[in-house]
């Protein structure tokens, strides 16, 4: 943790102090504002706010009468004078309806909200990470802990006043677990009461999965509740990779915020740059050029069939199959010479940046994709050969941690999670970006929400894949691979989000910008977050074997989930 | 075919020349004992080479290949790191059972390891009842593992433990069942009299024909899963309890589970040879004569252990291939399906012998 | 998951795990694709994009294009970067920047890219080298301008 700790420390240190050296070097910063839209952005929120009195009524009326079941995205804001707000996306499944709501809380002594935790279950977890950050108390929440950071962490990291640290000294004791967590809720007199209760009971058998264990794909810690084999409950207990990505966002400029979201999602590299790419040029009214556009897109695909693959690999390395985790490394390492070749980086692409691409495709790209997508198709039926269709691995996931579409929504279990479960929730075909809108593809959704419809619908995705990037890869429009932009880039003021859909789910960006050189807010929405919130719904009563399955096929990664 | 009774007599004959009879007997059992333990240890190695390699193959990958010529030196090398390591103690473990229970597993799976009939006239342990002699002493594992798993103090060695105990105990009755319905075609418990038997008579599993074969595919299953080996391996599977009732062990602790787990595979399949595949009788096939006496050249201990490594090669395939079962469906295929079959099998055996329909 | 009976459940079941064993052993004689890589250290090319360390290529007459003026010390996100540069009067008494020591902390890069894109004579670029492990890490801090180098005359 402490390690951990110092990339997030002496981040304000240096890009602060780097442009003050050459104060003469960029010859022309003195008319950045000229270019910018008279019309709002196309991604800009419209952000509703509402009373802190008529909060709690108006979101019971969305939920209820509007039928927002999707809380899409919540984020925390250190506004400063104007106070701490919080912003909720919401968005109805039924009518494809969106609204994006704040609520701006009065003081930082004890700021508080009242929790919607009980209108959308992911709030639960939403909710906790804003009171890790920001100190907001959602009241009435009945989890009230910290979440990424220590358990004995003093103040609260992303507001602009914390003397992080200053109270924060390198700490040489382990860190504590809480075995009790607190419920605050209001009294009429303004003051909030704290109620104290136990997360387990006393003669609960809890044991540890995490945080180093080999199938929670990486540093994620279950403290799970078992009786004899049968797991009663989960508490997930997040942050060993927290990096503070978004606080050291606020520090950078534009082009260097970029680096770190190749580091979110490793499996999802290519995608969350687009996103962020995307939200900046929105932003900033920067149209992309089709070329762009249709590379962006392909290489999209390329990271979903590469992180599906991969899913597939470790849930049979998992499960004990080991021979299938390598056939699908075998097949992987394909996709990533591709990207190799293009983009200079296996994993750590890099590749996305403002106003298009940092490099034109290579002249081998496209005989090497060509030659992929048969070769892919031929393989993915080794997949089923040798594990899906394999009579254990059938009956280890057919019926197991079976989540129905109202439980995947109110979760805001995107992706594939969602899908398996008949929620079409794709953002490709919700809201079409990039090239997605010239293509043929399918959906790919089932019905049954169990782990062999998850693996099914993922291993459906690769085959759209490999088709959308049949239907692109002869047809690469002619133009700049990259838009000229000025050497210091400024997004107007206001408050974008733009979403993609990540190798797992929605990956949502969203931007608070003064008109400076650097965000002075950046919210990622974590694919993984919510897909780890809806673990002890999703292995209540199933084997402890049964939450390898489940764990695997709902597939997060934890690098997006602690950000 | 070269009998090993003429060795062990000359032996003896050249012992009690200079010494009295108790003092030969007992320099023999030393000697015995000596040589069971270096071939314990050698076949180890032989065999996880054998299983790295293997499983590489199966991975389309190659196996070791740095630590000499295609990787040979790799497992003498890996011994040697084991064997310096320190043998961790943990707090609040029962020492004393913590530190008897690998022996346990070490000292069982060496006993069984001496029942295997290696050469005619090679028999190190060979009495009437030798199948059920087999059984009963393969069984102490079990007393190892559980005993690991209480005295580590640890909750994943627990239930790895736990599940182990059920699993071999469970697929125990299928062996169990299997051997005896080879019992029933054979006549005999005594290992060396099967191998005569089939030797004169011809292999088991051709002998016995439908019934045999099937017993010998259950046996495998069986077995496998008697050696926790995956897709059985779960008391020890690695995704979910990190390494089960051996978590806690380290050093050479660590590495007698690891041998004994290689070493019961070997004897499993050395087993298997022994009431299937003729132990280490040539093959025959009447009418080529000249074949016959070629293959007859060949010693016995070739032909056993040539047909022990096929079998091995057979259970790694399977390991190599199937996914990891989950506890409930390990004790339902036990109980729903192994078996019934083992049952009906012997019955069926029982009247294919006593119809005279077996050769 | 639809029931099936116990004699067809166990066919369906026996012929998944045949299926599975003829793949695995179809696969045991296929070409094997293990790369033994320090062995084939001669016939390992990278791809020309591939991002190794930062280089600043010097031509034969031991020059190099940079002139210090730290445009790529400002883009980097980590200060991985550390430019020192001394003003100096030319003959015709002009004064003008120089650089004295280009300073690259390996260790902290995070390849992104920024420097080499920022930089606007092309003086730093990423070469394909990957066998950058070091015993210490003093050692990753490199400076990248030769002994005695100087910025190349247009």
């Amino acid at each position: 943790m402490s390690e951990e700790l110092k990339p997030q420390a002496a981040a304000p240190a240096t890009p602060q102090a780097a442009p003050q050296a050459p104060a003469a070097a960029p010859k022309k910063p003195a008319a950045p504002a000229a270019a910018a839209p008279a019309a709002p952005a196309e991604n800009d929120c419209h952000v509703r706010t509402i009373e802190r009195a008529a909060f709690r009524k108006e979101m019971e009326r969305l939920h209820k009468e509007e039928k927002m079941d999707f809380l899409e995205c919540l984020t925390g804001i250190d506004r400063e004078e104007d106070g701490l707000a919080v912003i909720y996306h919401l968005e109805s499944t039924a009518t494809g309806k969106r609204t994006c709501v704040q609520v701006v809380c009065e003081g930082r002594e004890t700021p508080n909200v009242p929790t919607v935790s009980d209108l959308w279950d992911i709030a639960n977890i939403y909710e906790r990470e804003v009171y890790d950050f920001y100190g907001i108390i959602f009241t009435g929440h009945p989890d009230m802990r910290r979440i990424y950071m220590r358990e004995d962490w003093v103040g609260y990291p992303f507001r602009k006043d914390d003397e992080t640290e200053k109270n924060n000294p390198l700490r040489m004791t382990n860190e504590p677990l809480a075995d009790t967590t607190d419920t605050y809720t209001l009294t009429p007199d303004g003051t909030l009461t704290k109620e104290q209760r136990n997360i387990f009971g006393e003669e609960d058998y809890v044991v540890n999965i995490g945080p180093q264990h080999p199938s929670t794909h990486g540093v994620l810690h279950f403290r799970v509740c078992l009786q004899g084999e049968v797991i009663k409950k989960i508490d997930p207990i997040l942050g060993y990779i927290h990096r503070g990505v978004e606080k050291i966002s606020e520090q950078m400029t534009y082009p260097q915020t970029l680096a770190l979201t190749d580091r979110l999602d490793y499996l999802g590299a290519m995608q969350n740059r687009h996103a962020l790419c995307m939200c900046i040029e929105k932003a900033m009214g920067v149209e992309v050029s089709d070329r762009v556009k249709v590379i962006r897109t392909i290489m999209d695909e390329l990271q979903r069939i590469d992180s599906h693959i991969l899913f597939f690999s470790c849930l049979a390395q998992d499960l004990g199959a080991t021979t299938a985790f390598l056939y699908g490394f075998r097949d992987r390492e394909k996709i990533l010479d591709i990207f190799e070749e293009t983009c200079g980086g296996r994993l750590i692409l890099n590749y996305n940046t403002i106003g298009g691409v940092m490099a034109d495709i290579h002249p081998n790209f496209q005989k090497r994709v060509k030659e992929f997508i048969p070769y892919m198709r031929k393989n993915i039926n080794e997949y089923f050969d040798i594990f899906i269709n394999n009579v254990i691995f059938q009956h280890r996931a057919k019926g197991i941690g079976t989540l129905t579409k109202e439980q995947c929504i109110a979760f805001g279990c995107t992706g594939g999670t969602g899908r398996a479960a008949g929620w079409h929730n794709d953002v490709r075909k919700r809201m079409p970006y990039a090239a997605y809108d010239r293509v043929q593809f399918n959906e790919v959704t089932r019905t049954e929400g169990d782990s062999y419809a998850r693996v099914l619908v993922r291993m459906d995705e690769i085959l759209e894949s490999l088709n959308i990037i049949e239907q692109l890869i002869d047809n690469i429009p002619e133009g700049n691979y990259r838009e000229k932009m000025k050497p210091i880039i400024k997004v107007p003021a206001g408050t974008y989000y733009t979403a993609v859909e990540g190798s797992r789910g929605e990956f949502g960006v969203l931007l608070e910008s003064k008109g400076d050189k650097s965000p002075y807010r950046l919210h990622y929405r974590s694919t993984g977050l919510p897909l780890v919130a809806v673990m002890d719904t999703a292995c209540k009563d199933h084997l402890l074997a049964d939450l390898i399955t489940i764990g695997g096929t709902v597939d997060y990664v934890v690098p997006d989930i602690d950000r | 075919m070269f009998d090993f009774q003429i060795v062990s007599t000359w032996l003896h004959g050249v012992l009690t020349g200079v010494m009295p009879e108790w003092a030969a007997i007992l320099t023999e059992s030393v000697l015995v004992a000596l040589l069971i333990i270096t071939l314990y240890a050698v076949f180890a190695i032989v065999l996880i080479y054998m299983e790295r390699k293997i499983c590489a193959f199966f991975q389309c990958r190659l196996g070791p290949m740095r630590v000499g010529k295609w990787g040979l030196l790799q497992v003498f090398s890996d011994v040697f790191k084991m064997l310096t390591k320190e043998i961790i103690e943990m707090r609040q473990s029962d020492r004393l059972l913590h530190n008897m229970a690998p022996f346990l597993v070490v000292a069982a799976s060496m006993t069984t390891f001496a029942c295997l009939p290696w050469n005619m006239g090679g028999h190190i342990i060979d009495f009437n009842v030798g199948v059920f002699f087999f059984l009963a002493i393969g069984s102490i594992g079990v007393v190892g593992i559980l005993l690991a798993g209480w005295s580590s103090n640890n909750k994943y060695s627990l239930i790895g433990a736990m599940r182990s105990g059920a699993q071999i105990i469970s697929y125990e009755l299928s062996i169990g069942m299997v051997m005896l319905t080879m019992i029933c075609l054979t006549g005999t418990m005594s290992f060396s009299e099967i191998c005569q038997q089939q030797a004169d008579y011809g292999w088991n599993i051709l002998r016995g024909h439908v019934p045999a074969v099937l017993a010998f595919i259950i046996y495998l299953i069986a077995g496998n899963a008697e050696c926790n080996r995956g897709p059985f391996d779960l008391p020890e599977s690695e995704s979910e309890l990190t390494a089960g009732y051996h978590t806690e062990y380290s050093g050479m602790h660590f590495g007698y589970y690891y041998l004994a787990e290689y070493l019961n595979l070997f004897i499993c399949a050395g087993m298997a040879t022994t009431i299937f595949l003729g132990g280490w009788a040539p093959i025959y096939f009447p009418g080529l004569e000249g074949f016959n006496d070629v293959m007859a050249m060949i010693p016995g201990c070739v032909w056993f252990l040539g047909k022990t490594f096929f079998v091995v090669f057979l259970l790694m395939w399977e390991r190599w291939t199937f996914p990891r079962l989950r506890i409930d469906q390990i004790l339902s295929l036990e109980w729903k399906y192994l078996l019934p079959f083992t049952m009906v099998l012997l019955v069926v055996m029982a009247l294919c012998v006593s119809l005279g329909l077996t050769f | 998951m639809e029931e099936k009976s116990y004699f067809e459940g166990l066919a369906c079941g026996i012929k998944s795990l045949c299926t599975g064993l003829k793949t695995t052993m179809r696969e045991f004689f296929t070409p094997k694709i293990t790369e033994q890589y320090p062995e084939n250290r001669k016939e390992l090319q990278m791809f020309e994009r591939f991002r190794g360390s930062l280089t600043m290529p010097h031509n034969e007459k031991n020059e190099h294009k940079c002139v210090g003026c730290g445009l790529c010390q400002m883009a980097c996100p980590n200060g991985t970067i550390n430019v020192t540069s001394e003003f100096y009067e030319t003959e015709d008494g002009k004064k003008k920047k120089r650089l004295v020591k280009y300073e690259y902390n390996l260790g902290s890069c995070m390849f992104c890219q920024l420097c080499t894109q920022a930089c606007p004579h092309g003086a730093i670029e990423f070469d394909q080298s990957f066998e950058n492990a070091v015993f210490d890490r003093a050692k990753l801090i490199k400076t990248l301008n030769r002994e005695g180098s100087k910025v190349q005359e247009k």
